[in-house]
């Protein structure tokens, strides 16, 4: 069950922790995943470097998305599925007992492939997380700055209580992007984030992931390799191995994996010759 | 499976018509110099209107590499390939101008005999074209290991310039009236020296394109010319 001072708890550690004055983020360590008897994501250890854009690369079915899930407890949701080996988070294993799902999912948020608003106003949107948590402060002015920093408020601060279900897809993408900051994470996972929308807005969102890394790790989930070569500082490729497992191929900074990757595999996977 | 057929075609045309433009400065520079020992004028004249089909054919070049980078979204030794060729093609472009450059010389000496028969100048021609023939051939196989030694070959043509440049100034001291053709022939030595360098430049190329490795390549031990 929940440590109630778990977060305090994690702070307290941050001093503690020799990864995080490195600027890792969060690491795994050794961590599979498992849906029952299946190993579906094997072995994977890397370490994600705090404010900067982290691509997770890879043909369908390789495991990206199951280990971008298993770094905020998502996979919990899914029957019989399990983790093994360790994520740590400053310096905690997220999956050690007693560590509550819902406050690592705090710290650690998501924003999926397909906007997900609630059929609520904008507003609401953005203060649900806050409210849920119990925010003591101006409601009003946490959720100008969330929707600032979602690049939103501009298109939005004379609606506000108007449905979010009105905005476009590229816009309620930003305002789950808002919903996501509005609890101060320190993490977002973001699985596919453009893939439902049209380019322009694609590349609104991808502007909106280089500013938002100035505050805050990002890890992004995407089929598009022009996407993690435009957006991102650091690519892991996945794949599937012999036993059809995800494994993680190769992790570098971007830069070099595109331009001059050291696995064949990986090579052949961006040149698109993987198949 | 394989993928990417239609791609992996075009890049290999750009490759071939890398390899055609070579040949076709290859030839235009071991031409020029034939010319220039034979004292031939109106092949001179035919080599400087012939660059023009050089130039054409590097900016065709260019634009269906920049087609490729824009329509394919290469990445990694792709990548490399398309880059590498729009450098080589502009290096090769350049290597045809000494040809035309030599061309010029030819037309400026005219009438006149020279002053003693060309057999540096020709074997300078030879070395470089030699070894522009096979850094374009470590280009089509990606081969790092031949285009790091080629460079190192440099110093022969050096040595081949200084010596040219020494004759030269003998002639000069014996006879003020030898002055111009031996400036000109000096030129002529120099746009060979010039191409061999440039030949070094398309070796770092085949380097980066076979191991993403850049950086300058060692031109051998003297690396020196008396004028550079």
């Amino acid at each position: 069950m929940i440590s109630a001072n778990l977060t305090q708890q994690m702070v307290s550690q941050v001093e503690s922790y020799s990864g995080y004055s490195s600027g890792i983020a969060i690491e795994a360590d050794r961590m599979s995943v498992y849906y029952g008897d299946f190993r579906a994501v094997k072995e994977i250890s890397l370490k994600i470097p705090q404010r900067q854009i982290t691509a997770f690369i890879g043909p369908s079915g390789c495991g990206k998305s199951t280990v971008l899930r298993a770094f905020n407890r998502m996979n919990d949701l899914i029957p019989g599925a399990r983790v093994t080996g360790q994520i740590l988070f400053h310096g905690q294993n997220i999956y050690a007992d007693g560590v509550d799902p819902v406050e690592v999912r705090r710290r650690i948020g998501m924003v999926f492939q397909k906007p997900n608003p609630f059929p609520k106003s904008i507003y609401e949107n953005v203060a649900w997380g806050a409210r849920i948590n119990g925010y003591r402060g101006n409601l009003d002015s946490l959720v100008e700055q969330a929707l600032r920093q979602a690049a939103l408020w501009d298109e939005v601060k004379d609606k506000l209580y108007q449905s979010a279900l009105a905005l476009s897809g590229g816009q309620q993408q930003r305002l789950c992007i808002a919903r996501a900051i509005a609890v101060k994470p320190d993490i977002i996972l973001m699985d596919e984030p453009a893939s439902a929308l049209d380019p322009i807005a694609t590349l609104r969102i991808e502007d909106l992931m280089r500013e938002l890394a100035c505050n805050y790790t990002i890890i992004i989930v995407t089929h598009n390799m022009q996407q993690a070569a435009r957006v991102s500082d650091y690519t892991a490729f996945f794949m599937i191995d012999e036993d059809r497992a995800g494994t993680m191929v190769e992790y570098g900074p971007t830069k070099q994996i595109f331009t001059n990757p050291k696995d064949k595999r990986t090579e052949d996977y961006i040149t698109g010759r993987f198949g | 499976m394989r993928t990417r057929e239609t791609f992996d075609r075009d890049l290999q045309r750009l490759v071939d018509d890398i390899l055609l433009m070579g040949s076709m400065v290859e030839k235009a520079v071991l031409a020029s110099v034939e010319a220039l020992k034979q004292r031939d004028l109106e092949k001179a004249q035919a080599l400087i209107a012939g660059d023009q089909r050089i130039n054409e054919k590097r900016y065709a070049i260019e634009s269906d590499a920049l087609s490729l980078i824009a329509t394919q979204q290469p990445m990694a030794g792709d990548l490399r390939t398309l880059a590498a060729v729009l450098e080589i093609a502009t290096e090769l472009e350049r290597i045809g101008d000494y040809a035309k450059g030599i061309s010029k010389i030819n037309l400026l000496i005219g009438n006149q005999p020279l002053l003693k028969p060309l057999v540096d100048i020709p074997r300078m021609a030879d070395l470089g074209m030699d070894m522009l023939r096979r850094a374009l051939d470590a280009f089509v196989r990606k081969d790092a290991e031949t285009a790091r030694a080629i460079p190192r070959e440099d110093d022969q043509i050096d040595d081949l310039y200084n010596q040219v440049y020494r004759e030269l100034l003998v002639f000069i001291l014996e006879d003020t009236s030898t002055i111009e053709q031996a400036n000109y022939l000096l030129w002529a030595a120099h746009n060979l020296e010039r191409a061999a360098d440039r030949v070094t430049n398309i070796c770092e190329r085949v380097v980066f394109t076979a191991t993403g490795e850049m950086r300058e390549l060692d031109q051998g031990d003297s690396n020196q010319t008396i004028i550079a």
